[in-house]
Protein backbone atom coordinates (compact mmCIF):
# COMPACT_ATOMS: atom_id res chain seq x y z
CA UNK A 1 0.00 0.00 0.00
CA UNK A 2 1.23 3.45 -0.89
CA UNK A 3 1.79 5.59 2.17
CA UNK A 4 -0.04 8.88 2.53
CA UNK A 5 3.13 10.42 3.90
CA UNK A 6 4.52 9.99 0.37
CA UNK A 7 1.95 12.41 -0.99
CA UNK A 8 3.70 15.64 -1.99
CA UNK A 9 1.19 18.09 -3.41
CA UNK A 10 3.84 20.29 -5.04
CA UNK A 11 5.35 17.36 -6.94
CA UNK A 12 1.96 16.03 -8.10
CA UNK A 13 0.77 19.52 -9.11
CA UNK A 14 3.86 19.79 -11.30
CA UNK A 15 2.95 16.46 -12.97
CA UNK A 16 -0.55 17.89 -13.55
CA UNK A 17 0.93 21.12 -15.01
CA UNK A 18 -0.77 23.30 -12.41
CA UNK A 19 1.18 26.08 -10.71
CA UNK A 20 0.07 26.45 -7.10
CA UNK A 21 0.66 29.39 -4.81
CA UNK A 22 2.42 28.59 -1.54
CA UNK A 23 -0.84 29.16 0.32
CA UNK A 24 -2.72 26.76 -1.97
CA UNK A 25 -0.01 24.11 -1.62
CA UNK A 26 -0.23 24.27 2.15
CA UNK A 27 -4.03 23.99 2.29
CA UNK A 28 -4.29 21.32 -0.43
CA UNK A 29 -1.58 19.20 1.22
CA UNK A 30 -3.73 18.93 4.35
CA UNK A 31 -7.11 18.60 2.59
CA UNK A 32 -5.96 15.94 0.12
CA UNK A 33 -4.10 14.00 2.83
CA UNK A 34 -7.44 13.84 4.69
CA UNK A 35 -9.16 12.50 1.56
CA UNK A 36 -6.39 9.93 0.98
CA UNK A 37 -6.72 8.81 4.59
CA UNK A 38 -10.47 8.43 4.11
CA UNK A 39 -10.12 6.29 0.95
CA UNK A 40 -7.80 3.86 2.76
CA UNK A 41 -10.97 2.09 3.87
CA UNK A 42 -11.01 0.44 0.43
CA UNK A 43 -8.31 -1.89 1.71
CA UNK A 44 -10.86 -3.55 3.95
CA UNK A 45 -12.81 -4.78 0.92
CA UNK A 46 -12.08 -8.27 -0.39
CA UNK A 47 -11.45 -7.86 -4.10
CA UNK A 48 -9.55 -11.10 -4.66
CA UNK A 49 -12.39 -12.60 -6.73
CA UNK A 50 -13.47 -9.62 -8.87
CA UNK A 51 -12.34 -8.02 -12.09
CA UNK A 52 -12.18 -4.25 -12.35
CA UNK A 53 -15.54 -2.70 -13.25
CA UNK A 54 -16.46 -1.24 -16.54
CA UNK A 55 -20.05 -0.23 -17.18
CA UNK A 56 -23.50 -1.14 -15.94
CA UNK A 57 -24.35 -2.70 -19.27
CA UNK A 58 -21.76 -4.50 -21.34
CA UNK A 59 -20.78 -2.64 -24.49
CA UNK A 60 -17.62 -3.47 -26.34
CA UNK A 61 -15.98 -3.00 -29.70
CA UNK A 62 -18.01 0.01 -30.76
CA UNK A 63 -17.11 0.95 -34.31
CA UNK A 64 -18.61 3.16 -36.94
CA UNK A 65 -17.86 3.57 -40.60
CA UNK A 66 -15.03 5.97 -41.30
CA UNK A 67 -16.80 8.20 -43.79
CA UNK A 68 -16.12 11.85 -44.59
CA UNK A 69 -18.74 14.33 -43.47
CA UNK A 70 -19.15 18.04 -42.88
CA UNK A 71 -17.41 19.13 -39.73
CA UNK A 72 -15.80 22.27 -38.35
CA UNK A 73 -14.29 24.69 -40.79
CA UNK A 74 -10.81 26.00 -39.98
CA UNK A 75 -12.37 29.33 -39.04
CA UNK A 76 -14.75 27.65 -36.58
CA UNK A 77 -11.96 25.55 -35.07
CA UNK A 78 -9.92 28.73 -34.55
CA UNK A 79 -12.92 30.72 -33.33
CA UNK A 80 -12.08 30.35 -29.63
CA UNK A 81 -8.29 30.53 -29.94
CA UNK A 82 -6.48 32.84 -27.49
CA UNK A 83 -4.22 33.88 -30.42
CA UNK A 84 -4.41 33.00 -34.09
CA UNK A 85 -3.11 34.17 -37.42
CA UNK A 86 -3.05 32.86 -40.99
CA UNK A 87 -5.31 29.94 -40.08
CA UNK A 88 -2.93 28.79 -37.31
CA UNK A 89 -2.86 28.75 -33.50
CA UNK A 90 -0.13 31.10 -32.27
CA UNK A 91 1.86 29.78 -29.29
CA UNK A 92 5.00 30.97 -27.49
CA UNK A 93 8.29 29.94 -29.02
CA UNK A 94 9.15 26.43 -27.78
CA UNK A 95 12.37 25.70 -29.73
CA UNK A 96 15.36 28.02 -29.74
CA UNK B 1 -54.48 33.18 -18.29
CA UNK B 2 -52.47 36.38 -18.10
CA UNK B 3 -48.91 36.54 -19.37
CA UNK B 4 -47.76 37.03 -15.78
CA UNK B 5 -49.12 33.60 -14.75
CA UNK B 6 -47.59 31.69 -17.66
CA UNK B 7 -44.24 30.83 -16.02
CA UNK B 8 -46.03 28.97 -13.21
CA UNK B 9 -47.22 26.32 -15.69
CA UNK B 10 -45.54 22.96 -16.00
CA UNK B 11 -44.47 21.75 -19.45
CA UNK B 12 -47.58 19.63 -20.09
CA UNK B 13 -49.92 22.51 -19.19
CA UNK B 14 -47.86 24.99 -21.22
CA UNK B 15 -48.21 22.70 -24.22
CA UNK B 16 -51.99 22.67 -23.77
CA UNK B 17 -52.32 26.46 -23.86
CA UNK B 18 -49.88 26.67 -26.78
CA UNK B 19 -51.79 24.06 -28.79
CA UNK B 20 -55.12 25.72 -28.08
CA UNK B 21 -53.45 28.88 -29.48
CA UNK B 22 -54.30 30.76 -26.28
CA UNK B 23 -50.75 32.09 -26.28
CA UNK B 24 -47.97 32.14 -28.84
CA UNK B 25 -44.50 30.71 -28.33
CA UNK B 26 -43.19 34.29 -28.63
CA UNK B 27 -45.44 35.43 -25.75
CA UNK B 28 -44.15 32.52 -23.67
CA UNK B 29 -40.53 33.63 -24.18
CA UNK B 30 -41.48 37.22 -23.26
CA UNK B 31 -43.33 36.11 -20.12
CA UNK B 32 -40.47 33.86 -19.06
CA UNK B 33 -37.91 36.58 -19.63
CA UNK B 34 -39.97 39.00 -17.53
CA UNK B 35 -40.10 36.43 -14.73
CA UNK B 36 -36.36 35.84 -14.91
CA UNK B 37 -35.72 39.58 -14.76
CA UNK B 38 -37.90 39.79 -11.63
CA UNK B 39 -36.58 36.84 -9.62
CA UNK B 40 -33.09 36.08 -10.89
CA UNK B 41 -31.29 39.18 -9.57
CA UNK B 42 -32.06 37.79 -6.08
CA UNK B 43 -31.38 34.14 -6.93
CA UNK B 44 -28.58 34.03 -9.53
CA UNK B 45 -29.63 30.91 -11.40
CA UNK B 46 -28.70 32.07 -14.92
CA UNK B 47 -25.26 32.82 -16.37
CA UNK B 48 -26.49 33.97 -19.79
CA UNK B 49 -29.74 34.48 -21.70
CA UNK B 50 -29.85 34.03 -25.46
CA UNK B 51 -33.01 36.08 -25.94
CA UNK B 52 -32.46 36.95 -29.58
CA UNK B 53 -31.92 33.34 -30.67
CA UNK B 54 -34.85 32.13 -28.53
CA UNK B 55 -37.23 34.71 -30.01
CA UNK B 56 -36.21 33.69 -33.52
CA UNK B 57 -36.83 30.03 -32.66
CA UNK B 58 -40.19 30.92 -31.10
CA UNK B 59 -41.37 32.88 -34.15
CA UNK B 60 -41.04 29.80 -36.36
CA UNK B 61 -41.86 27.12 -33.78
CA UNK B 62 -44.35 24.32 -34.44
CA UNK B 63 -46.36 23.90 -31.26
CA UNK B 64 -47.74 20.55 -32.38
CA UNK B 65 -44.33 18.90 -32.02
CA UNK B 66 -43.79 16.88 -28.78
CA UNK B 67 -42.13 19.86 -27.03
CA UNK B 68 -43.18 22.51 -29.58
CA UNK B 69 -42.55 26.06 -28.35
CA UNK B 70 -41.36 24.98 -24.88
CA UNK B 71 -38.33 26.97 -23.62
CA UNK B 72 -35.87 24.95 -21.54
CA UNK B 73 -32.92 26.14 -19.45
CA UNK B 74 -29.61 24.40 -20.09
CA UNK B 75 -26.80 23.77 -17.60
CA UNK B 76 -23.81 25.75 -18.82
CA UNK B 77 -21.72 22.63 -19.42
CA UNK B 78 -23.81 21.50 -22.40
CA UNK B 79 -22.92 23.03 -25.78
CA UNK B 80 -25.60 25.16 -27.46
CA UNK B 81 -24.29 26.47 -30.77
CA UNK B 82 -23.35 30.14 -30.75
CA UNK B 83 -23.96 30.50 -27.00
CA UNK B 84 -21.42 30.68 -24.18
CA UNK B 85 -20.42 27.39 -22.55
CA UNK B 86 -18.37 28.50 -19.56
CA UNK B 87 -18.68 25.44 -17.30
CA UNK B 88 -18.67 28.23 -14.66
CA UNK B 89 -14.88 28.31 -15.09
CA UNK B 90 -12.56 31.25 -15.67
CA UNK B 91 -10.69 29.02 -18.11
CA UNK B 92 -13.75 29.03 -20.44
CA UNK B 93 -15.18 32.44 -19.55
CA UNK B 94 -15.12 33.72 -23.16
CA UNK B 95 -15.80 30.39 -24.86
CA UNK B 96 -18.65 30.10 -27.35
CA UNK B 97 -19.97 26.72 -28.49
CA UNK B 98 -19.32 25.92 -32.14
CA UNK B 99 -21.89 23.10 -32.29
CA UNK B 100 -25.01 21.74 -30.62
CA UNK B 101 -24.70 18.84 -28.18
CA UNK B 102 -26.73 15.82 -29.33
CA UNK B 103 -29.26 16.43 -26.53
CA UNK B 104 -29.76 20.00 -27.82
CA UNK B 105 -30.14 18.77 -31.40
CA UNK B 106 -32.77 16.30 -30.19
CA UNK B 107 -34.61 18.90 -28.12
CA UNK B 108 -34.72 21.22 -31.13
CA UNK B 109 -36.05 18.39 -33.30
CA UNK B 110 -38.84 17.94 -30.73
CA UNK B 111 -39.65 21.65 -30.98
CA UNK B 112 -38.12 22.82 -27.69
CA UNK B 113 -36.26 26.13 -27.48
CA UNK B 114 -33.01 26.29 -25.49
CA UNK B 115 -33.30 29.52 -23.50
CA UNK B 116 -30.65 30.47 -20.97
CA UNK B 117 -27.56 28.79 -19.57
CA UNK B 118 -27.63 28.01 -15.86
CA UNK B 119 -25.00 28.20 -13.15
CA UNK B 120 -23.14 25.18 -11.77
CA UNK B 121 -20.14 24.19 -9.70
CA UNK B 122 -17.09 24.68 -11.94
CA UNK B 123 -16.96 21.73 -14.37
CA UNK B 124 -19.81 20.16 -12.31
CA UNK B 125 -17.45 19.50 -9.40
CA UNK B 126 -19.38 20.19 -6.23
CA UNK B 127 -22.61 19.77 -4.30
CA UNK B 128 -23.65 23.37 -3.63
CA UNK B 129 -22.94 25.47 -6.78
CA UNK B 130 -20.57 27.48 -4.55
CA UNK B 131 -17.62 26.30 -6.68
CA UNK B 132 -18.86 28.43 -9.59
CA UNK B 133 -16.26 30.98 -10.68
CA UNK B 134 -19.05 33.13 -12.15
CA UNK B 135 -21.60 33.92 -9.46
CA UNK B 136 -23.41 32.72 -6.36
CA UNK B 137 -26.72 30.90 -6.78
CA UNK B 138 -29.12 31.01 -3.84
CA UNK B 139 -31.81 28.54 -2.83
CA UNK B 140 -35.19 30.04 -3.81
CA UNK B 141 -36.78 28.75 -0.57
CA UNK B 142 -34.20 30.49 1.63
CA UNK B 143 -31.78 32.90 0.00
CA UNK B 144 -29.18 32.32 2.74
CA UNK B 145 -28.84 28.67 1.70
CA UNK B 146 -27.35 26.72 -1.21
CA UNK B 147 -29.54 25.34 -4.03
CA UNK B 148 -27.54 22.10 -4.06
CA UNK B 149 -25.23 21.18 -6.90
CA UNK B 150 -23.73 20.84 -9.23
CA UNK B 151 -26.86 21.58 -11.35
CA UNK B 152 -27.90 24.24 -8.82
CA UNK B 153 -28.81 26.91 -11.36
CA UNK B 154 -31.11 24.55 -13.25
CA UNK B 155 -32.80 23.40 -10.02
CA UNK B 156 -33.28 26.92 -8.63
CA UNK B 157 -34.64 28.24 -11.95
CA UNK B 158 -37.25 25.48 -12.20
CA UNK B 159 -38.21 25.80 -8.51
CA UNK B 160 -38.78 29.55 -8.78
CA UNK B 161 -40.85 29.28 -12.00
CA UNK B 162 -37.97 30.94 -13.83
CA UNK B 163 -37.78 27.93 -16.19
CA UNK B 164 -40.44 25.47 -17.37
CA UNK B 165 -37.86 22.70 -17.20
CA UNK B 166 -34.11 22.32 -17.51
CA UNK B 167 -31.28 20.00 -18.42
CA UNK B 168 -28.61 19.10 -15.89
CA UNK B 169 -25.83 16.54 -15.69
CA UNK B 170 -25.33 13.95 -12.97
CA UNK B 171 -21.89 12.46 -12.19
CA UNK B 172 -22.42 11.64 -8.49
CA UNK B 173 -25.85 13.15 -7.79
CA UNK B 174 -25.61 16.51 -9.54
CA UNK B 175 -29.18 16.36 -10.88
CA UNK B 176 -30.91 14.53 -8.01
CA UNK B 177 -29.33 16.37 -5.06
CA UNK B 178 -30.07 19.97 -6.21
CA UNK B 179 -33.56 18.81 -7.24
CA UNK B 180 -34.08 17.60 -3.66
CA UNK B 181 -32.65 20.71 -2.03
CA UNK B 182 -34.62 23.06 -4.31
CA UNK B 183 -37.89 21.10 -4.31
CA UNK B 184 -38.18 19.88 -7.91
CA UNK B 185 -38.03 16.58 -9.81
CA UNK B 186 -34.57 15.47 -11.00
CA UNK B 187 -33.96 12.39 -13.14
CA UNK B 188 -30.68 10.59 -13.86
CA UNK B 189 -31.02 8.09 -16.71
CA UNK B 190 -29.09 4.82 -17.01
CA UNK B 191 -25.48 5.39 -18.09
CA UNK B 192 -25.50 5.36 -21.90
CA UNK B 193 -29.23 6.03 -22.33
CA UNK B 194 -28.66 9.70 -23.20
CA UNK B 195 -25.82 10.87 -25.43
CA UNK B 196 -22.91 12.68 -23.78
CA UNK B 197 -21.72 14.19 -27.08
CA UNK B 198 -21.45 17.93 -26.42
CA UNK B 199 -21.55 17.57 -22.64
CA UNK B 200 -18.17 18.85 -21.46
CA UNK B 201 -16.60 15.74 -19.90
CA UNK B 202 -15.90 15.59 -16.15
CA UNK B 203 -15.84 11.83 -15.40
CA UNK B 204 -16.65 9.99 -18.61
CA UNK B 205 -17.72 6.66 -17.07
CA UNK B 206 -20.14 8.40 -14.67
CA UNK B 207 -21.54 11.51 -16.43
CA UNK B 208 -25.13 11.43 -17.68
CA UNK B 209 -27.48 14.19 -18.90
CA UNK B 210 -31.03 14.34 -17.56
CA UNK B 211 -34.01 16.63 -16.87
CA UNK B 212 -34.99 18.81 -13.90
CA UNK B 213 -38.72 19.56 -13.97
CA UNK B 214 -41.77 20.55 -11.95
CA UNK B 215 -43.45 17.15 -12.36
CA UNK B 216 -42.54 13.52 -13.09
CA UNK B 217 -44.67 13.68 -16.24
CA UNK B 218 -42.54 16.57 -17.53
CA UNK B 219 -39.37 14.55 -16.86
CA UNK B 220 -40.83 11.72 -18.99
CA UNK B 221 -41.63 14.18 -21.81
CA UNK B 222 -38.03 15.45 -21.89
CA UNK B 223 -36.67 11.90 -21.69
CA UNK B 224 -38.80 10.98 -24.72
CA UNK B 225 -36.98 13.71 -26.65
CA UNK B 226 -33.37 13.16 -25.51
CA UNK B 227 -33.00 9.39 -25.00
CA UNK B 228 -31.56 7.13 -27.66
CA UNK B 229 -28.48 5.93 -29.46
CA UNK B 230 -25.92 8.39 -30.80
CA UNK B 231 -23.13 7.18 -33.09
CA UNK B 232 -21.03 10.13 -31.86
CA UNK B 233 -20.96 8.77 -28.30
CA UNK B 234 -19.34 5.33 -28.26
CA UNK B 235 -20.72 4.68 -24.75
CA UNK B 236 -24.31 5.32 -25.82
CA UNK B 237 -26.61 2.30 -25.79
CA UNK B 238 -28.08 1.02 -29.01
CA UNK B 239 -31.48 -0.30 -27.99
CA UNK B 240 -35.15 0.57 -28.38
CA UNK B 241 -36.41 3.66 -26.53
CA UNK B 242 -39.81 3.14 -24.89
CA UNK B 243 -42.45 5.86 -24.44
CA UNK B 244 -41.51 7.04 -20.95
CA UNK B 245 -44.94 8.57 -20.38
CA UNK B 246 -46.80 5.37 -21.32
CA UNK B 247 -46.86 3.80 -17.85
CA UNK B 248 -47.66 6.99 -15.95
CA UNK B 249 -50.99 6.56 -14.19
CA UNK B 250 -50.49 2.89 -13.33
CA UNK B 251 -50.84 2.31 -9.59
CA UNK B 252 -48.37 0.66 -7.22
CA UNK B 253 -50.09 -2.71 -6.76
CA UNK B 254 -47.50 -5.45 -7.08
CA UNK B 255 -44.57 -3.01 -7.00
CA UNK B 256 -41.76 -4.16 -4.68
CA UNK B 257 -39.80 -1.38 -3.00
CA UNK B 258 -36.52 -2.04 -1.20
CA UNK B 259 -35.29 -0.15 1.84
CA UNK B 260 -31.48 -0.52 2.05
CA UNK B 261 -30.69 -0.99 5.73
CA UNK B 262 -27.20 0.49 5.26
CA UNK B 263 -28.81 3.82 4.34
CA UNK B 264 -30.05 4.38 7.91
CA UNK B 265 -26.83 6.18 8.72
CA UNK B 266 -26.10 8.53 11.54
CA UNK B 267 -26.26 12.07 10.33
CA UNK B 268 -29.65 11.84 8.62
CA UNK B 269 -31.63 14.87 9.70
CA UNK B 270 -34.60 13.65 11.81
CA UNK B 271 -37.04 15.69 9.70
CA UNK B 272 -35.67 14.05 6.53
CA UNK B 273 -36.06 10.61 8.10
CA UNK B 274 -39.64 11.34 9.14
CA UNK B 275 -40.52 12.57 5.64
CA UNK B 276 -39.10 9.42 4.01
CA UNK B 277 -40.85 7.13 6.54
CA UNK B 278 -44.14 8.90 5.78
CA UNK B 279 -43.57 8.62 2.02
CA UNK B 280 -42.85 4.89 2.32
CA UNK B 281 -46.11 4.41 4.27
CA UNK B 282 -47.89 6.38 1.58
CA UNK B 283 -46.53 4.14 -1.18
CA UNK B 284 -47.49 1.07 0.88
CA UNK B 285 -51.04 2.41 1.12
CA UNK B 286 -51.01 2.74 -2.68
CA UNK B 287 -50.29 -0.99 -2.96
CA UNK B 288 -46.49 -1.28 -2.89
CA UNK B 289 -44.79 -4.08 -0.99
CA UNK B 290 -41.94 -2.88 1.24
CA UNK B 291 -38.91 -5.14 1.62
CA UNK B 292 -35.77 -4.53 3.67
CA UNK B 293 -32.67 -5.26 1.63
CA UNK B 294 -28.92 -4.99 2.07
CA UNK B 295 -26.26 -3.14 0.06
CA UNK B 296 -23.20 -4.14 2.11
CA UNK B 297 -20.66 -2.22 0.00
CA UNK B 298 -22.40 1.14 0.57
CA UNK B 299 -19.65 2.23 2.96
CA UNK B 300 -17.09 2.19 0.12
CA UNK B 301 -19.05 4.21 -2.43
CA UNK B 302 -17.70 7.68 -1.63
CA UNK B 303 -14.10 6.47 -1.47
CA UNK B 304 -14.43 4.71 -4.83
CA UNK B 305 -16.08 7.76 -6.36
CA UNK B 306 -13.39 10.23 -5.33
CA UNK B 307 -10.73 8.01 -6.88
CA UNK B 308 -12.50 7.10 -10.13
CA UNK B 309 -14.06 10.53 -10.74
CA UNK B 310 -10.88 12.48 -10.01
CA UNK B 311 -8.77 10.11 -12.12
CA UNK B 312 -11.08 10.61 -15.09
CA UNK B 313 -11.25 14.36 -14.46
CA UNK B 314 -7.46 14.66 -14.43
CA UNK B 315 -7.27 13.21 -17.93
CA UNK B 316 -10.35 14.95 -19.32
CA UNK B 317 -9.23 18.37 -18.10
CA UNK B 318 -5.72 17.94 -19.53
CA UNK B 319 -7.14 19.52 -22.70
CA UNK B 320 -7.32 22.93 -21.04
CA UNK B 321 -3.80 24.09 -21.79
CA UNK B 322 -4.25 27.63 -23.11
CA UNK B 323 -3.31 26.69 -26.69
CA UNK B 324 -6.42 26.10 -28.78
CA UNK B 325 -9.21 27.72 -26.77
CA UNK B 326 -9.97 29.26 -23.42
CA UNK B 327 -7.94 31.36 -21.03
CA UNK B 328 -4.20 31.80 -21.61
CA UNK B 329 -1.78 33.21 -19.03
CA UNK B 330 -0.07 36.42 -20.13
CA UNK B 331 3.59 36.61 -21.21
CA UNK B 332 4.64 33.00 -20.61
CA UNK B 333 8.40 32.54 -20.55
CA UNK B 334 8.24 29.01 -22.00
CA UNK B 335 5.76 26.25 -22.74
CA UNK B 336 5.74 24.77 -19.21
CA UNK B 337 5.16 28.22 -17.77
CA UNK B 338 2.26 28.65 -20.22
CA UNK B 339 0.63 25.37 -19.11
CA UNK B 340 1.32 25.77 -15.40
CA UNK B 341 0.14 29.36 -15.07
CA UNK B 342 -2.80 28.99 -17.48
CA UNK B 343 -4.13 26.08 -15.40
CA UNK B 344 -3.09 27.55 -12.05
CA UNK B 345 -4.83 30.86 -12.81
CA UNK B 346 -7.71 29.47 -14.89
CA UNK B 347 -9.01 26.67 -12.64
CA UNK B 348 -10.73 27.22 -9.30
CA UNK B 349 -9.69 25.56 -6.05
CA UNK B 350 -11.92 22.47 -6.15
CA UNK B 351 -11.02 21.70 -9.77
CA UNK B 352 -7.31 21.98 -8.95
CA UNK B 353 -7.73 19.73 -5.91
CA UNK B 354 -9.48 17.07 -7.96
CA UNK B 355 -7.02 17.16 -10.86
CA UNK B 356 -4.13 16.78 -8.41
CA UNK B 357 -5.83 13.91 -6.57
CA UNK B 358 -6.66 12.21 -9.88
CA UNK B 359 -3.11 12.64 -11.13
CA UNK B 360 -1.81 11.08 -7.91
CA UNK B 361 -4.04 8.00 -7.95
CA UNK B 362 -3.07 7.30 -11.57
CA UNK B 363 0.64 7.93 -11.12
CA UNK B 364 3.30 5.25 -11.35
CA UNK B 365 3.50 3.20 -8.16
CA UNK B 366 0.07 4.26 -6.93
CA UNK B 367 -2.19 3.08 -9.74
CA UNK B 368 -2.70 -0.46 -8.36
CA UNK B 369 -3.18 0.69 -4.77
CA UNK B 370 -5.76 3.34 -5.58
CA UNK B 371 -7.27 3.33 -9.06
CA UNK B 372 -7.28 -0.40 -9.85
CA UNK B 373 -8.52 -1.30 -6.37
CA UNK B 374 -11.27 1.33 -6.62
CA UNK B 375 -12.43 -0.10 -9.94
CA UNK B 376 -12.63 -3.56 -8.35
CA UNK B 377 -14.63 -2.30 -5.38
CA UNK B 378 -16.82 -0.49 -7.90
CA UNK B 379 -17.65 -3.89 -9.41
CA UNK B 380 -18.66 -5.14 -5.92
CA UNK B 381 -20.99 -2.14 -5.61
CA UNK B 382 -22.52 -2.92 -9.00
CA UNK B 383 -23.06 -6.56 -8.00
CA UNK B 384 -24.80 -5.41 -4.80
CA UNK B 385 -27.37 -3.60 -6.91
CA UNK B 386 -27.79 -6.55 -9.29
CA UNK B 387 -28.62 -8.78 -6.29
CA UNK B 388 -30.97 -6.17 -4.79
CA UNK B 389 -32.90 -5.80 -8.04
CA UNK B 390 -33.55 -9.55 -8.11
CA UNK B 391 -35.78 -8.94 -5.08
CA UNK B 392 -37.23 -5.47 -5.70
CA UNK B 393 -38.28 -3.11 -8.51
CA UNK B 394 -36.85 0.04 -6.93
CA UNK B 395 -34.83 1.19 -3.95
CA UNK B 396 -36.07 4.01 -1.71
CA UNK B 397 -33.89 6.43 0.27
CA UNK B 398 -33.51 10.10 1.05
CA UNK B 399 -31.80 11.91 -1.84
CA UNK B 400 -29.70 13.93 0.61
CA UNK B 401 -29.24 13.23 4.34
CA UNK B 402 -29.93 16.92 5.08
CA UNK B 403 -32.01 19.76 3.63
CA UNK B 404 -30.29 22.75 2.00
CA UNK B 405 -27.35 23.95 4.10
CA UNK B 406 -26.19 27.53 4.64
CA UNK B 407 -24.00 29.24 2.06
CA UNK B 408 -20.37 28.96 3.19
CA UNK B 409 -21.12 26.30 5.81
CA UNK B 410 -19.16 23.49 4.17
CA UNK B 411 -16.69 25.11 1.78
CA UNK B 412 -13.69 24.88 4.12
CA UNK B 413 -13.81 21.09 4.43
CA UNK B 414 -14.01 19.27 1.07
CA UNK B 415 -14.28 15.83 2.70
CA UNK B 416 -17.42 16.85 4.63
CA UNK B 417 -18.91 18.21 1.40
CA UNK B 418 -18.15 14.87 -0.32
CA UNK B 419 -19.86 12.86 2.44
CA UNK B 420 -23.16 14.66 1.68
CA UNK B 421 -23.35 12.63 -1.56
CA UNK B 422 -23.67 9.29 0.26
CA UNK B 423 -27.09 8.30 -1.19
CA UNK B 424 -26.61 9.43 -4.79
CA UNK B 425 -23.06 8.39 -5.68
CA UNK B 426 -23.48 4.61 -5.84
CA UNK B 427 -26.04 4.90 -8.66
CA UNK B 428 -23.43 6.52 -10.92
CA UNK B 429 -20.80 3.92 -10.02
CA UNK B 430 -23.26 1.14 -10.90
CA UNK B 431 -24.64 3.00 -13.94
CA UNK B 432 -28.28 2.58 -12.87
CA UNK B 433 -31.13 5.12 -13.17
CA UNK B 434 -32.66 7.21 -10.39
CA UNK B 435 -34.99 10.06 -9.60
CA UNK B 436 -35.56 12.56 -6.82
CA UNK B 437 -39.15 13.65 -6.12
CA UNK B 438 -40.35 16.18 -3.53
CA UNK B 439 -41.66 14.39 -0.41
CA UNK B 440 -42.13 17.05 2.25
CA UNK B 441 -40.59 19.98 4.06
CA UNK B 442 -38.24 20.53 6.96
CA UNK B 443 -38.61 23.50 9.26
CA UNK B 444 -35.21 25.16 9.73
CA UNK B 445 -34.96 28.48 11.58
CA UNK B 446 -38.56 29.23 10.66
CA UNK B 447 -38.00 28.55 6.92
CA UNK B 448 -39.65 25.75 4.95
CA UNK B 449 -37.00 23.71 3.12
CA UNK B 450 -37.85 20.98 0.60
CA UNK B 451 -36.98 17.31 1.15
CA UNK B 452 -36.44 14.87 -1.71
CA UNK B 453 -37.01 11.12 -1.91
CA UNK B 454 -34.76 9.09 -4.17
CA UNK B 455 -35.95 6.06 -6.14
CA UNK B 456 -33.27 3.95 -7.85
CA UNK B 457 -34.03 1.47 -10.62
CA UNK B 458 -32.22 -1.16 -12.59
CA UNK B 459 -30.45 -0.33 -15.85
CA UNK B 460 -32.87 0.77 -18.60
CA UNK B 461 -35.87 0.53 -16.26
CA UNK B 462 -36.56 4.27 -16.55
CA UNK B 463 -40.23 3.80 -17.44
CA UNK B 464 -40.83 1.80 -14.26
CA UNK B 465 -39.05 4.32 -12.02
CA UNK B 466 -41.00 7.19 -13.59
CA UNK B 467 -44.25 5.25 -13.09
CA UNK B 468 -43.55 4.67 -9.37
CA UNK B 469 -42.44 8.28 -8.84
CA UNK B 470 -45.52 9.56 -10.66
CA UNK B 471 -47.93 7.42 -8.63
CA UNK B 472 -46.41 8.73 -5.40
CA UNK B 473 -46.25 12.34 -6.60
CA UNK B 474 -49.87 12.39 -7.73
CA UNK B 475 -51.01 11.14 -4.31
CA UNK B 476 -49.37 14.16 -2.61
CA UNK B 477 -49.36 17.94 -2.91
CA UNK B 478 -45.62 18.45 -2.48
CA UNK B 479 -44.94 19.10 -6.16
CA UNK B 480 -47.46 21.96 -6.19
CA UNK B 481 -45.66 23.98 -3.50
CA UNK B 482 -43.71 26.98 -4.72
CA UNK B 483 -41.17 29.11 -2.85
CA UNK B 484 -42.31 32.61 -1.80
CA UNK B 485 -39.96 34.16 -4.37
CA UNK B 486 -42.01 32.58 -7.20
CA UNK B 487 -45.30 34.23 -6.24
CA UNK B 488 -45.92 37.21 -8.51
CA UNK B 489 -46.64 40.37 -6.58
Amino acid sequence: MARISDFDVVYVARLARINLTDAEAKVFQKQLSDVLKYVEKLHQADVSHVDAAAHALPICNVFREDVPRDWFTAAEALGNAPRQANGLFIVPKVVE
Amino acid sequence: MTEKDLPALNIADLQSVLRRREVSAREVIDALQARIETVDPKMGAYLSLDTEAAVQEAEKSNVDLPLGGVPLAIKDIINVMGQPCTCASKILQDYRATYDATVIRRLRAAGAIPFGKTNLDEFAMGSSTENSSMKLTRNPWDLSRVPGGSSGGSAAAVAADAAFGALGSDTGGSIRQPAALSGVVGFKPTYGRVSRFGLVAFASSLDQVGPLTKTVNDAALIMNAIAGHDPQDSSSLNGPVPDYAARLGEDLRGVRLGLPKEYLIEGIDPQVKTAIDTAVKQMKSLGAEIIEISLPTTEYAIAVYYIVATAEASTNLARFDGVRYGYRAENPKDILDLYGRTRGEGFGQEVKRRIILGTYVLSSGYYDAYYLRAQKVRELIRQDFVRAFEKVDALVSPTSPVPAFKLGERVADPLQMYLADIFTIAANLAGICGISVPCGFADMDGQRLPIGMQLLGKPLDEARILQIAHAYEQSTHWHKARPPIASPK
